[in-house]
Parts: C-alpha cells; sequence; structure tokens
C-alpha cells in the first residue's frame, strides 16, 4: 500500500508576504492580570459563601451569639426569678418557652445556657489551640529524637478514654465551670497537637523554608512566617470541631450530675432536668435546650465541613 | 510483626499502668474519708472500717496494694454497699453492658457502611444528600436526646415498644438505636468520603475496563479499600459508644456496668470508682489495640514488621 504523502492534497495558500507582521509585545498587556489575584483567605472565604449550608450553619451561630449576649435582656422574664404559681407553665405568649418546676421563664433561661454552653466550648477550643499548636508545632519543627518522645507521650494520652478521664478529673475536683474546662483541655489538647506536627513535619521540607533557611531567618521567624499560616486550615477546621464535642461533654458531664450547678444553667444541665419530667408531659423542658445544642452542634458541623473543603489548597481554583 | 506486637503490647501496658496510677492517685486526694460523712460511728469502728479498707496504712503501701489486687483481677469490696465486691458487679453489670454494645456497634457499623456506600453512588444525587442528612443529624443530636424522643414517641406516644428495662429481645431495640445514630453518622461519612476517593483511582478504571459487573468493582475492589479508614476509628467509637452507654442505660434503668458506675459516681464510691474505670480502660485499650493488628493486616501497604530488619 503506498502511503500517501500530507502535502499532496495541501492547496497552497494565497497569502501575500507583506500580511505577515511581527505582533508588537505590549508589556502592559503581558502582565494585566486576567483573574484578580486572590489571596489564600479571600480565595477560601470566596468558596465558603457558595456552600449554603455552612453558610446557613454560621449565620445560626452569629444569631445565637447575639442571643446569647442580647436574649436574657430582651426577655420580660428575669432567669432566676422564681414564681411557684407559674410552675411547668407551657409555651405561650407570656412565657415564650413555658416554665419550669419553680416558675422560672424558659426563655430567658435558655439564652443564659447559650452564655455557659458556648463559654465552655470557646474556652476549650482556645486552650486546646495554645497547647497543641505550641507543643505539636515543637515536636514537628525538631523531629528526631524531641519529637520521637513528644509524641510518645502524646500516643499514650490519646490511648487514654476521654470521656472517662474527664469524669474522673470531676469528681475529685467537684463539678463546676472551671472543672470542666480544666478536665476538658488536659487530654483535649493531643488531637490538635498531632494535627500540627504532621503538617509542620511536612512543610519544614518544603523549599519556600529551605529558602527562608538559606537567608539566616530566625527560627522563630520561620515557624511564625512560614509555617503556622500554612498549618491554618486544618488548625481551624479541628477548633470548629472541638467547640460542638466540648458542648457535648459539657452536656454529657452534666447529664451524669458533674456540670454545671445551680445557680447557673447550661444546655446540658437543663436538658438533664427537663429529661426527669418529660413523662409527664412537660416537653418544652426537654425541647428547648436539646433543640439547641442540637442545633448548635450541627451548625459547628456543617460548618467545620465547609472549611474544610474551603481551606482545602488542594481544592483551589 | 512480632516485634510490633509486642511493642504495642508493652505501650498498651504502660497506658493501663498510667491510668491505674491516675485513677488511684486522683481518687486518694479527695479531701475526706469516705467514712466521715456517715452517722457519727465510734471510733473503734472507724478504726476497724479503716483497718478493713487498708486506709490506715502509709498511700504507697496503699498503692502497692492496689497494683497487686488489680494484678490478681480483685477489686475488693464497695464502701457503699458493703455486702458487695466490685467484682461482683462487673461480673452482673458487664454481660449486660456487653451485649448493649457488641449490638450496638454492629448495628452502627452495617447501618453506617449501607449508607456511606449509597450517598458515594449517587453523589451529589437526592440520596447523597438524603443520606448525609441523616449523618450530620446522627452526629449534631446527643445520644439522651435521641433517647428520650424515642421513648417519647415510640414506646409513650405509639406504644410499640417497651419504655426501660432490658429483659427481651424488644426491649433491646429503642437503647441500640439511641446509642447508634452516632457512631452509625460517622462511619456513614468516613465511608461516603473515602469510597469517593477510592472510586476515582486508576484500578477502578482499569476494573471498569475489564467489564467487571458494577457489583463485583465496588464489592470487590472499591469497598475493601474505601473501609480502611473505618476500621481506624471502630477504635474511639466503641470509647465513644462505651461512654454512651452510661447514660444511655441510666435512661432506660438498663442493669449494665454504666449504671454501676454512674451510681458509684454520684455516692462517692471510691473502690467502685476505680474498679471500674481501670476494668473500662483495659477494655478500650484492648480495643484499641486489636484495632491496630487487625488494620496491619487488612492494610498490605502497612508493614508491621518494618523495625524487625534495622
Amino acid at each position: 500500500m503506498e502511503l500517501r504523502k500530507p502535502h499532496e492534497h495541501h492547496i497552497e495558500p494565497n497569502i501575500p508576504d507583506e500580511w505577515f507582521v511581527p505582533k508588537v509585545k505590549d508589556q502592559t498587556e503581558a502582565e494585566a492580570v486576567v483573574r484578580p489575584s486572590l489571596s489564600y483567605w479571600q480565595d477560601a472565604w470566596r468558596r465558603l459563601l457558595k456552600n449554603k449550608l455552612a453558610m446557613a450553619g454560621l449565620t445560626f451561630l452569629i444569631l445565637l451569639i447575639v442571643m446569647a449576649i442580647f436574649g436574657p435582656i430582651i426577655s420580660p422574664h428575669d432567669a432566676a426569678e422564681q414564681k411557684l404559681v407559674n410552675q411547668n407553665l407551657p409555651p405561650s405568649s407570656k412565657h415564650w418557652f413555658g416554665t419550669d418546676e419553680l416558675g422560672r421563664d424558659v426563655f430567658s433561661r435558655t439564652w443564659l445556657g447559650a452564655r455557659i454552653s458556648l463559654f465552655v466550648g470557646t474556652v476549650a477550643a482556645l486552650i486546646d489551640f495554645l497547647i497543641g499548636v505550641v507543643y505539636g508545632g515543637i515536636a514537628g519543627y525538631k523531629g528526631g529524637k524531641a519529637d520521637n518522645i513528644m509524641m510518645r507521650f502524646v500516643e499514650i494520652l490519646y490511648g487514654l478514654p476521654y470521656l472517662l478521664v474527664v469524669i474522673l478529673i470531676s469528681v475529685v475536683m467537684g463539678p463546676g465551670l472551671f472543672t470542666i474546662i480544666f478536665a476538658l483541655s488536659i487530654t483535649g489538647w493531643v488531637g490538635m497537637a498531632r494535627i500540627v506536627r504532621g503538617q509542620v513535619l511536612q512543610i519544614k521540607n518544603y523549599e519556600f523554608v529551605l529558602a527562608s533557611k538559606t537567608f539566616g531567618t530566625k527560627t522563630s521567624r520561620i515557624i511564625k512566617k512560614n509555617l503556622l499560616p500554612n498549618t491554618m486550615g486544618p488548625i481551624i477546621v479541628q477548633m470548629t470541631l472541638t467547640v460542638p464535642s466540648a458542648i457535648f461533654a459539657e452536656a454529657f458531664l452534666s447529664f451524669l450530675g458533674l456540670g454545671i450547678q445551680p445557680p447557673l444553667a447550661s444546655w446540658g444541665s437543663m436538658a438533664s432536668d427537663g429529661l426527669s419530667t418529660i413523662l409527664s408531659g412537660h416537653w418544652w423542658r426537654l425541647f428547648f435546650p436539646a433543640f439547641f445544642i442540637s442545633l448548635t452542634m450541627f451548625s459547628f458541623n456543617v460548618l467545620g465541613d465547609g472549611l474544610q473543603d474551603a481551606l482545602d489548597p488542594k481544592l483551589r481554583r | 510483626m512480632t516485634a510490633y506486637i509486642v511493642k504495642r503490647l508493652i505501650a498498651m501496658l504502660v497506658t493501663l499502668w498510667l491510668i491505674i496510677t491516675l485513677t488511684f492517685f486522683l481518687m486518694h486526694s479527695v479531701p475526706g474519708s469516705p467514712f466521715n460523712e456517715e452517722r457519727a460511728t465510734n471510733e473503734t469502728v472507724q478504726k476497724n472500717l479503716e483497718k478493713y479498707y487498708h486506709l490506715d496504712e502509709p498511700l504507697i503501701v496503699q498503692y502497692g496494694l492496689y497494683l497487686k489486687s488489680v494484678v490478681t483481677l480483685d477489686f475488693g469490696p464497695s464502701i457503699k454497699k458493703s455486702s458487695q465486691t466490685v467484682n461482683e458487679m462487673l461480673g452482673r453489670g458487664f454481660p449486660v453492658s456487653f451485649e448493649l454494645g457488641i449490638v450496638t456497634l454492629i448495628v452502627a457499623v452495617i447501618s453506617g457502611i449501607t449508607l456511606g456506600i449509597i450517598a458515594a453512588l449517587r453523589h451529589n444525587g437526592i440520596l447523597d444528600y438524603t443520606a448525609m442528612t441523616i449523618a450530620v443529624l446522627g452526629i449534631s443530636i446527643p445520644n439522651f436526646v435521641m433517647a428520650t424522643l424515642l421513648i417519647q414517641q415510640v414506646a409513650v406516644n405509639w406504644g410499640i415498644l417497651p419504655v426501660a428495662t432490658w429483659v427481651s429481645p424488644k426491649h433491646m431495640i429503642l437503647p441500640t438505636l439511641a446509642l447508634a445514630t452516632g457512631p452509625m453518622a460517622i462511619i456513614a461519612r468516613l465511608t461516603r468520603s473515602s469510597m469517593l476517593e477510592v472510586l476515582t483511582q486508576d484500578y477502578i478504571r482499569t476494573a471498569k475496563a475489564k467489564g467487571l459487573s458494577p457489583v463485583k468493582i465496588i464489592f470487590k475492589h472499591a469497598l475493601r479499600n474505601a473501609l480502611l479508614p473505618v476500621v481506624t476509628v471502630l477504635g474511639s467509637l466503641a470509647a465513644s459508644i462505651l461512654t454512651g452507654t452510661f447514660v444511655i442505660e441510666k435512661i432506660f434503668a438498663i442493669p449494665g456496668m454504666g449504671k454501676y458506675f454512674v451510681e458509684s459516681i454520684n455516692q462517692r464510691d471510691y473502690p467502685v470508682i476505680m474498679g471500674t474505670t481501670v476494668f473500662y480502660s483495659a477494655i478500650l485499650i484492648m480495643m484499641l489495640f486489636l484495632v491496630d493488628i487487625a488494620y496491619g493486616i487488612l492494610d498490605p501497604r502497612i508493614k508491621l514488621h518494618k523495625k524487625e530488619g534495622s
């Protein structure tokens, strides 16, 4: 079979040579930015905005914080005001969420509970953040033997059953707000330390860190300027997931009688009180705190998921 | 492999020892003796009681005695219920709690994996969104809320199932459901994400190109690899189920170990608190150990014996 030569059917184009003009390179055009350059955080924010579920979670959380601050103020009833005539009233126009067995307004108490629950969650997450980042950062950056010893310790702590330790400490220290936060942070930072350490271990070998080192940058500056910003994504996600788990742990402890003690109220202690009366039909006493615990955990979880996707550099476009 | 197992075994024992020590000294740092709050007992009785519980010995001797009792698996008598020993309580409560825990774990694993597979196969479809909404709700609703909702609706309003106690399989349904939703949701989310990742792998495309049936691709090639992350969380899930049993057993009046544990906390019955804590920790650490070993066997890419040669 004869091979066909490609140019055989080629028609000679009839273009005069003077049509060919070298393109003048326009300096400004070449450097014009086609798409606005976005920083990592702008890009992440843009992607988070597109995630409807995460935005719904964020909106609810903002509303919740606003209500936790102003709720007790706008409510016509004081949270501690006891009126035994108003015992266990169902929700009405006067008491929007009903009243409890001491005649206290559940609406006011719900926002008081929101304060405590959010406080426990945020403080626990912040303490985890501080200890975890420092510990994990040092272990990951030092590497070698120091890392080995530090991580062995973390491994042992990680093996401890979290809630059991929390229960033990609460039994020993006596229940209270401080005890709960202390007990939650004593083992809680371990997860954060593991994440930060893994990230730092990986990033410290990247070229830009090496370049920084060759310039003679101080270690503290490398950690602050190169390593931490690049580990921020997973850290933020971990913190968003720590808050609901701390809120849950607090509710769990309140349930065992080791949580917040009166006159303070948290959602956990309110739900726990309400639980005993559920069979007598006072559903609102369990419903409102339980509803807000669930909705808050839901919001934090979807926000955490959304942040995870938004902050993942692999998904960046 | 053997070297790895030995290493893990040692780490396991160290953790356990740490827990025993921690528990012991924490319990003994509580001010006051367990007999202080009782009705005024006369001094000889008090002395005898203290002698009986070895409370008159120095702390370090008590610690030694406690270590010995743990090694010989004898946790001693309860302080508040003097006719019972901790061992008797564990012996009575553990089978019940174990039953509840295992059934819950099985229900959670099977339903969670099924939900996860369905969600991954119908990625971004209605079934995916439904399954994931169920999953996020399952994570968000605390198990004690779930338990009360179930009691209120299913047991009280509809009257289909018994409200509480633990006598027949029918009684097991509600507590198991309440306890299983959380772990199920976690497993479903994990299965979905790792399944989605596995489905984009080259070997899945190869399997498709070979003309394998979808069922075979999913179950033989995709699922096996997708389940590895699920195996790793089994240990911590077992932990959360176990602590969940405290609450669930309290709500449903199930005579398990959790009930004794919660009671002992409320009554500050230190031998029982210590005994149950150590027992719980031992089970959990054992679970984590088994999960690690299982993971090594399931995933050929992990060489457990890599330290052997070096």
